[in-house]
Parts: structure tokens; sequence; C-alpha cells
């Protein structure tokens, strides 16, 4: 039973990360992530983790790739691309070459340390019954982990911060730094260049149509 | 506090136990005919009772909204006009099905499919019936214990919040499929608006998880015997905020600009006919009934009453939860028949600014008097200090808000020629 579902989960991994190479539309190739993210969050219900194969869907199918697929559908690049064009010259060659190395050392570690896949729950690190999972994890991560957990929350927070500096649009000529931005922005009337005219004018153009 | 623990202490024994094993009593055993027919059983009920449900509900809705509005509503079908629903659903089901020439076709077929199946999946997890105050929540059937529910996974109710991202899929790709400016406008807007109230939707549960102390939905409720519900016990604030964003997740009124006929025609499903849009709709009133069965759950004890008759006990509990569901579909069509539509940045504003900031605050006190009450410490000054904290971020956040909305003002004023093109939005 194991070993039946290990094998249907990791075929439906497998396909979709083949399907994520190999679909023309971004959107698709979003899709067959979401079919690949899922097979992964049954590999872990099949190890007991139950909480992190919840946590899998939450956190990768609806958060990371929901915003993957908003950024495809704003900015509008959701068309078929061409595969036979090659963005960076030799990158292909190259890639071929370190997945194929990676992919052989994976199956001689699999054919050597093990009797092959049986889809049992792994050894080294038990997790004990399933309903204790949730409960482990958690004091795992907030006593001995507590630091490295409280430094991601700092690190996805300065992230935060610098996603929004980056995203202002700076009026007027450039400003080196956020804190000359709110110093300029106080003081009325600057200048207007051309583009500034532009835009205000597309603008009222705009609400015109509207 | 101290009440709710004190009640909730001797409850924990029996209730730690079942964590532990985390299973349904029917299945703790070895697999028979038996058990795997009963398994079969209660997911064809369930699902034939979220559909017959679907139907009422539908027609509840239009026979409701006609009274508030002084019309008869639907009338000619049936008594009452209660066959309507079905006379509906057969008409989708014979008009022509059409694709959109620039649809994307193997996802719009899609769409459909990932609305309605989180829809259905949800109520799996919601025990509708069960004696929790005198037995362990089983009923026996056929000479086996088990429990009224299709499932009771370990990390429960995390299955709903899992469930109600993929739903999100369905709406963004309907939109996005259909190749057509309106669908794509209503799917932005509406996965925009889902994502943005699941943050405050899984922070108001999680001030549960604190209170009941686990993620299965059966120890949730069984948490909640003697009558101390947990809309009382996390102190309201987190009840009222599952429901403001749970009715935003549904895309119900007042929340319902994903489908403002004004700006968008129909929104994402506006190309779509026949069963596909039929599907639709389905998960649309499928997501009413399972987030009331959630909310009841989760704050209101499930199907916890009093069993007034012996013979035939398990009804009383159904009945119950049947109530306290019905009470939440009635205030959901209350709402639609009241309220007048959210604009988008007052959507978000509420969202961002005002539920996500409570709700966290919240989750944290009762956290901090969760820590004070495994130290011994006076609950007194934890809260009091609690409150300190969170009225000084409030005010932070205030200022904040305050600031930013004023210098946005003096960026839009006349005075200034470079004006910033998009608004608010």
């Amino acid at each position: 039973m194991d070993a039946f579902v290990f094998l249907v989960s990791a075929a439906i991994v497998l396909t979709g990360a083949v399907g994520v190479l190999t679909s023309r539309n971004p959107v698709h190739a979003a899709l067959f992530l979401v079919q690949t993210l899922f097979g992964v969050a049954v590999l872990f219900v099949l190890q007991d983790a139950t909480f992190l194969a919840a946590v899998q869907v939450i956190v990768y199918a609806g958060a990371v790739v929901i915003l993957f697929l908003f950024v495809i559908m704003l900015l509008g690049v959701d068309r078929a691309e061409d595969l036979g064009v090659e963005p960076i010259v030799g990158q292909r060659p190259v890639a071929a070459v370190i997945g194929a190395s990676l992919m052989g050392l994976l199956l001689t570690l699999l054919l050597v340390a093990t009797d092959g896949p049986t889809g049992a729950p792994g050894r080294t690190a038990p997790l004990g019954d399933a309903g204790d999972n949730t409960r482990r994890l958690g004091e795992a991560l907030f006593t001995g982990h507590v630091f490295a957990v409280e430094l991601t929350a700092l690190l996805l927070t300065v992230a935060v911060v610098g996603a929004v500096v980056l995203a202002r649009t700076v009026k007027g000529p450039l400003q080196p730094l956020p804190v000359v931005v709110v110093a300029t922005a106080t003081e009325p009337d600057e200048p207007a260049d051309e583009g500034a005219e532009e835009e205000a004018e597309e603008e009222a153009k705009e609400e015109g149509s509207a | 506090m101290t009440t709710v623990n004190t009640v909730v202490g001797p409850v924990m024994g029996p209730v730690m136990d079942t964590a532990v094993l985390a299973l349904d009593p029917l299945l703790s055993g070895d697999l028979d005919l038996g058990i795997v027919g009963i398994v079969i059983l209660k997911a064809v009920v369930a699902f034939t009772l979220l559909l017959v449900s679907v139907m009422l509900m539908i027609w509840f809705e239009r026979k409701l909204v006609a009274d508030m509005h002084n019309r008869i509503g639907p009338a000619v079908a049936g008594p009452f006009g209660i066959l309507q629903t079905l006379a509906d659903g057969i008409k989708l089901f014979f008009k022509e099905d059409l694709i959109p020439d620039r649809a994307d076709r193997v996802v719009f077929k899609l769409a459909p499919y990932l609305s309605l199946v989180p829809a259905f999946l949800v109520f799996a997890i919601v025990p509708i019936g069960g004696d929790f105050s005198s037995g362990d929540g089983t009923v026996t059937w056929f000479g086996k214990s088990t429990y009224l529910q299709v499932a009771d996974p370990p990390v429960g109710i995390l299955f709903f919040l899992a469930l109600s991202s993929i739903a999100v899929y369905g709406v963004m790709l309907a939109g996005w499929s259909s190749g057509s400016k309106y669908p794509l406008l209503g799917s932005v807007r509406a996965s925009a608006q889902m994502i943005s109230y699941e943050a405050a939707l899984g922070l108001a549960i999680a001030a549960v998880f604190l209170t009941s102390g686990s993620l299965s939905t059966h120890d949730i409720v069984a948490s909640q015997v003697d009558g101390s519900w947990n809309v009382l016990a996390t102190g309201v604030v987190p009840f009222i905020v599952f429901l403001v964003a749970g009715t935003a997740e549904l895309n119900r009124p007042p929340f319902d600009l994903v489908e403002a006929e004004q700006e968008l025609v129909g929104g994402f499903h506006t190309e779509y006919s026949s069963l596909r849009f039929a599907l639709f709709f389905l998960a649309e009133f499928m997501n009413v009934i399972t987030m009331s069965a959630i909310a009841v759950t989760l704050f209101l004890g499930g199907p916890a009453g009093p069993i007034l008759t012996d013979t035939l006990g398990w009804v009383w509990p159904v009945f119950w939860f049947s109530v306290k569901v019905f009470a939440f579909l009635f205030c959901f069509v209350w709402l639609r028949a009241t309220l007048p539509r959210l604009r988008y940045d007052q959507l978000m504003d509420l969202g961002w600014k005002v539920l996500i900031p409570v709700a966290l605050g919240w989750f944290l006190l009762i956290g901090a008097m969760n820590v004070a009450g495994d130290q011994g410490w006076s609950l007194v000054p934890v809260v009091l200090g609690g409150l300190v904290v969170m009225a000084g971020g409030a005010a932070l956040l205030m200022g904040a808000v305050a600031k930013a909305r004023a210098e946005r003002l003096a960026e839009d004023s006349p005075e200034r020629d470079d004006v910033p093109t998009g608004g608010s939005a």
C-alpha cells in the first residue's frame, strides 16, 4: 500500500516537473508546478508529516504559485513562448550536464543505499504518531531552532520593506535614498518635466474616456 | 480565561487520547467490508446532504430576499416554489455549452471543477452530530462506533485553509482562461480579495487553536462541551473577524465586488454557460453552507445542545447543528438584502488595516494568557499589559496610516503637476 501510494504520487510529481519544463504557456507551467507541489504534499502525508503537507498546500500552492500567476497575468506575458530560442547562450548544455550528473548521483544513492522505493516512513527522524506531529514540529522550531526562525522572520520583514521601497514611484529627478524622497516630497511645486506632463495628459484622457 | 481552563482541564484527558490516536474509532481496528461500506455511505450521505441543502438554500435565499424586498419570489414550481432551483438546474443542464474562441480550452474546462471539489471536500471534516457532552462524540451504527463526519484528519482545520486556497485557483483560472477582459478583471479582483482575507481568517482560526489546543475538528468540538463555546472562550473578537473575513472569502455581499454587475458584467464566470456555470453556482452556495458549518464547529460548539429524548438520541445533536447552521445562513441572506457593496479600496483597507492587525493582536493576547496560565502568573497584569501593548501598536499603526494618507493627499493635490497615475488601487 505504502509503495503503491509512493509510486503514484512520485509519478504525479515527475509528470508535473516535466510539464513545467515543456509547456510553452507560462500559466500552464505554473499549473504543472501546482501538480508537483500536490504530489509532494501526498508524499509528506505518507511520511506521517501531515502538518507539513497542509502547510505545503497552503503556502506553496495557495500563496507562492498564486503570486506567480498574478505576475504572469498582470504583466501580460501569458502567451505561448517559442522554446527554440535560447535566451542565454550555452545555458542548455550546462544545465543538461548538471542535471544529468545530479540525476546520476541520486540514482546511485538510491540503488546503493536502500532496497528500492518502499514508501515506508523515514528512519532517521521518526515523527511519532500522526496527531503528535504538529506538537513536535512546533517544539523543535520554537526551542532548538528559535534563533533561525526569528532570523528568517526578520529577513522576510526586510524583504517586504525592501519591496515597498523599490515599488515606490519616485517623483521628479531620481533620488538616491527614500529619506531624501520624503524630504523633497513635502516641498511644493517642482518644475515639471515632459514625462510628468505626458503622464498627466494620459490620465486626463483616461478619465475622459471612462 | 481561568474558568475556561478549569472547564477544559478535565476534558483534555480523553481528548488527548483521541488526539494521539487521531483516528476515528471506526478505523482503529482491522478493515473489513462493513467498515468500508460505512465510510462510503458517509461520503455519499454527506454529498447528497450538501446538494439538497444547496438546492434548499438557493430557494430560501430567493424567497427571503423577496420577502425583505416586499416581493413574492419564486412561487410556481412546487409548493411555495420550492422546486424552482431544480427547474433552473435542469434548464442550465440543457443549455448550449459555449467555449469562447479565444479561451484556453483545457484550463477553461478545468476551472469549474477546481471550484467545486474543494467546496465539497471541506464539508468532510465537519462533525455534524455525535453526543460530545456525555459520550466521546461517537454514534453506533450497525454495531460499529464512528464519528459523524466523513474524515477527521489530524490537521483538521488546516485542511479547510488548504482547500480554500485551492478554491482561489478555480476563480482565477476561470477568469484568465476565458480570454476576455471582464472575466480577467473579475478574477484578479477575486483572487486578490480571497488571498487578503485568508490571512485574517487564518489568524482568527489560530485563536481557536490556542484555546482548544488541537487542530482536529473533532477535538475542537470536544473541547467546547459544557457550554464553554469558543465564541466566548476566545473573547468574541476572533469570531467577528472570522465572520467578516469568511463573508469576504465567500465573495458574498457586501464583499461581492467580484461579480459587481455594474462594472464587470458577471465577473469571473461571465463567459461560462450551461453546466459549467451551474458548477460555479453550486460551488458558491456549497461554500456558503460549509463556511457556516465551519463557523459553528469552531465557535459555537458544533452539534452541542440538550438531548431531549433517549430514543433516537443521536438525532438531537444533528438537529442542533442544523439549527445553528441555519442561523448563519439566515444572516448571510440578511446581509445581502441589507448592505450596499463596498468600494475596492474600502475592501482592501478593511482587510489589511483593520482585520489582520486586530486578529493578530488578539491572537498574541490569547497566547500571552495561555503562557500566564501555564506559568501560574496572575492573569490581570498579563491582560492589562497585553492590552497596553496592543493599544500602543494600534496607535503606531493608525499614525502610520494617517501619515501615509496625508502624504498621498499632498501628492494628489492639484498644486502639483506631477500627479501620479493610478490612484489608491
